[in-house]
């Protein structure tokens, strides 16, 4: 089978195991299974956001979690202000969009190389962090919402269909939404990606002189990304609000931003798939660490293994010095490198028997 | 007029204090062009090895300015040798693999101390200026800044080891063959760079506590000064020093402290715009 038939034959694996998750997952399993399935899904949209932006526009963003904070907090401000959530939704998608827009802007056009970059999107999510914490005083609010501070905004009205009040969305149909949304993300990006626009960007990242002078505006299609990824990450945003109708500044900080990129490095960069399986493995394991939490917590041990940041810690070290390609293109490697092997074995099979 | 004086200590303190905890970080990334994510746990480390060293009875003096650096500068050679070596000339990776680091070191601590904040009182009392009281223990940070520089300086202009230093952040290939082994002097280096990251968390612990994520309020700051900076190590920590210093003292003054680290954060996203090369790419070209 050549690359264009396991292409398509990984599309098709792709739709036809989401759908069977989607339809199957809520009549088999318990609503908390369901629900924490459901976060699991929409963390997925923000590996696939920086994915994007990352594994194949070459940018590295270490704020990704900014453009997720601010989708969550837009939707829940205009939510309050707006009372229908048409409009919000929009606008959790548009404002970070265009935040990274303008912050791309900056950075791309003033041409900073790959590691400031990586260093002001860190910035910027601090002073997102720093300042939303700082407003916990009622003098801070936007309309009729109050901000909250470290305290966050709790009560945040669910999502309703398009311009019908009434009907809201109810936890079953939040599962449907965020997995049908991660299907539909995916889907999305491999036609991105398929399309000249995707492979301009990826020419980028491989060489970023040559395809200018292939004259193709590298500022001008990192942007665009760049924007791309903060609206995908805005709309994941949008979905965490809605999932636990609470936000609050720890989504912008640092932990978070953390989590994005260690969810793609495991996955693998350049792949789509990876980060998802990485978001899902690794969210997995977090809440596999949290849940044998020892109470009183006096043996180092015990405390050491329910420590999420440490073990976190370990293997972005570990991943990043031996496996720095990431699970699935590792994988891809060895599955190639022995179907090879088989394929020269057995032609070397067959030329002793000529010989004879 | 005392206003002003205290107003001048303030913007003056700010400096410092950001120079302080800059300069470990700018001389692992100038000479090194390592991105080190773990400076700001560096600098928690220090304040907890200060604060260990002072609950088992060794004066604070000895505890802030002997022991925690010579305990980060330790740990900083194991993490070059561990970690790091194995990493040199792929920037975004050793960012990745520091970042795991910071995380692991917060994880560490927090199972260790605990995640709750640990003081010690600030020696040295206050000072009357006019109407106005403030603490002494500002204008000690201020002359430990002033020696910590003043020593880099002349470290690095006058003897051996800084001329060594200097040639293989120029070019390590001709330093080797030269005789000198850029390997160990890439050890020296990290270690000197975290031994002073942990100097400036001892020294700023009695103003700030320390906790465990301390580093966090830290981290970005200093990467803003160094990479506001730009290249040259002492003259552009000094002078991103001098300039986001008075910019968030000055807006501390105005506003709130909250405000004054905004508006720090994004004169220095413009600042970048501006000059991508930091402060020295344009002016102090031929400074240290």
């Amino acid at each position: 089978m050549n690359a264009r038939g396991f292409n398509v034959l990984g599309l098709v694996l792709v739709g036809v195991i989401g759908l069977a998750f989607m339809i199957l997952t809520p009549r088999l399993a318990e609503l908390d299974t369901v629900l924490d399935l459901t976060v699991y899904m929409i963390m997925a949209v923000l590996a696939l956001s920086l994915a994007l932006i990352w594994g194949y526009g070459g940018i590295l963003c270490f704020g990704q979690s900014a453009f997720f904070g601010l989708g969550a907090y837009t939707y829940a401000i205009a939510m309050f202000n707006i009372g229908e959530s048409t409009l919000p939704l929009l606008l959790a998608i548009i404002l970070p969009a265009a935040f990274a827009a303008l912050l791309g802007y900056f950075m791309f056009y003033g041409r900073i190389s790959d590691v400031y970059l990586g260093v002001i999107t860190l910035t910027v999510t601090l002073i997102l962090f720093n300042s939303v914490n700082s407003t916990a005083g009622p003098e801070f609010h936007i309309g009729a919402a109050r901000l909250g501070g470290f305290n966050g905004i709790p009560g945040i009205p669910p999502l309703n269909w398009p311009f019908d009040k009434a009907t809201t969305i109810d936890l079953e149909g939040m599962f449907y939404l965020a997995t049908g949304s991660l299907l539909l993300t995916y889907f999305g990006l491999r036609l991105l990606l398929a399309s000249q626009f995707g492979r301009i960007i990826v020419g980028i990242r491989e060489n970023e002189r040559r395809a200018e002078l292939l004259g193709y505006d590298p500022r001008a299609y990192k942007l665009a990304t760049f924007t791309i990824g903060g609206a995908l990450a805005g709309f994941a945003g949008c979905l965490f609000a809605n999932w636990g109708n609470f936000v609050s500044p720890t989504i912008f900080g640092l932990a978070q931003s953390a989590q994005i990129i260690i969810w793609v490095i495991v996955g693998g960069r350049g792949t789509l798939i990876g980060p998802v399986i990485g978001c899902i493995g690794i969210q997995w394991l977090s809440a596999a660490l949290g849940a044998n939490q020892p109470s009183s917590g006096s043996d180092l041990w015990s405390k050491i293994f329910a420590n999420a940041p440490l073990i976190l810690g370990v293997i972005l070290i570990a991943f990043v010095l031996l496996v720095p390609k990431g699970l699935v293109p590792m994988l891809a490697d060895l599955g190639q490198s022995l179907l090879r092997r088989r394929r020269e074995r057995a032609a070397r099979g067959f030329e002793p028997q000529q010989a004879e | 007029m005392d206003l002003i004086a205290l107003l001048a200590i303030q913007v003056l303190y700010a400096v410092a204090s950001l120079a302080l905890i800059s300069v470990g970080l700018a001389i692992i990334f100038g000479m090194m062009r390592v991105i080190n994510l773990a400076h700001g746990e560096f600098l928690m480390l220090g304040g907890y090895a200060a604060i260990v060293a002072t609950s088992h009875g060794i004066s604070i003096w000895i505890a802030m300015l002997v022991v925690a650096p010579i305990v980060v500068g330790l740990i900083g050679i194991v993490v070059e040798r561990a970690i790091i070596r194995f990493l040199y000339g792929r920037m975004i990776d050793t960012m990745l693999a520091t970042w795991g680091l910071s995380l692991f070191l917060v994880g560490l601590t927090t199972a260790i101390f605990g995640n709750t904040t640990v003081g010690i009182s600030a020696p040295l009392g206050s000072i009357q200026i006019g109407a106005y009281r403030t603490s002494a223990y500002t204008l000690f940070v201020i002359a430990i800044a002033a020696i910590v520089l003043g020593g880099i300086f002349a470290v690095m202009r006058w003897t051996r080891l800084g001329l060594i230093a200097r040639g293989t952040m120029q070019n390590a290939n001709m330093a080797a063959a030269l005789g000198v082994n850029p390997p160990r002097v890439y050890a020296i280096t990290f270690g000197v760079g975290a031994a002073l990251s942990g100097l400036a968390g001892a020294v700023l612990a009695p103003v700030s506590g320390v906790f465990p994520t301390i580093g966090v309020a830290y981290v970005a700051k200093s990467f803003i000064t160094v990479i506001g900076g730009g290249a040259a190590i002492l003259s552009g920590t000094v002078s991103a020093s001098v300039l986001f210093g008075t910019i968030n003292q000055i807006a501390t003054f105005v506003t709130t402290p909250v405000f004054g680290e905004v508006a720090l954060l994004a004169a220095a996203i413009v600042l970048i715009r501006l000059l991508p090369q930091g402060i020295t790419g344009r002016f102090f070209r031929r400074g240290l």
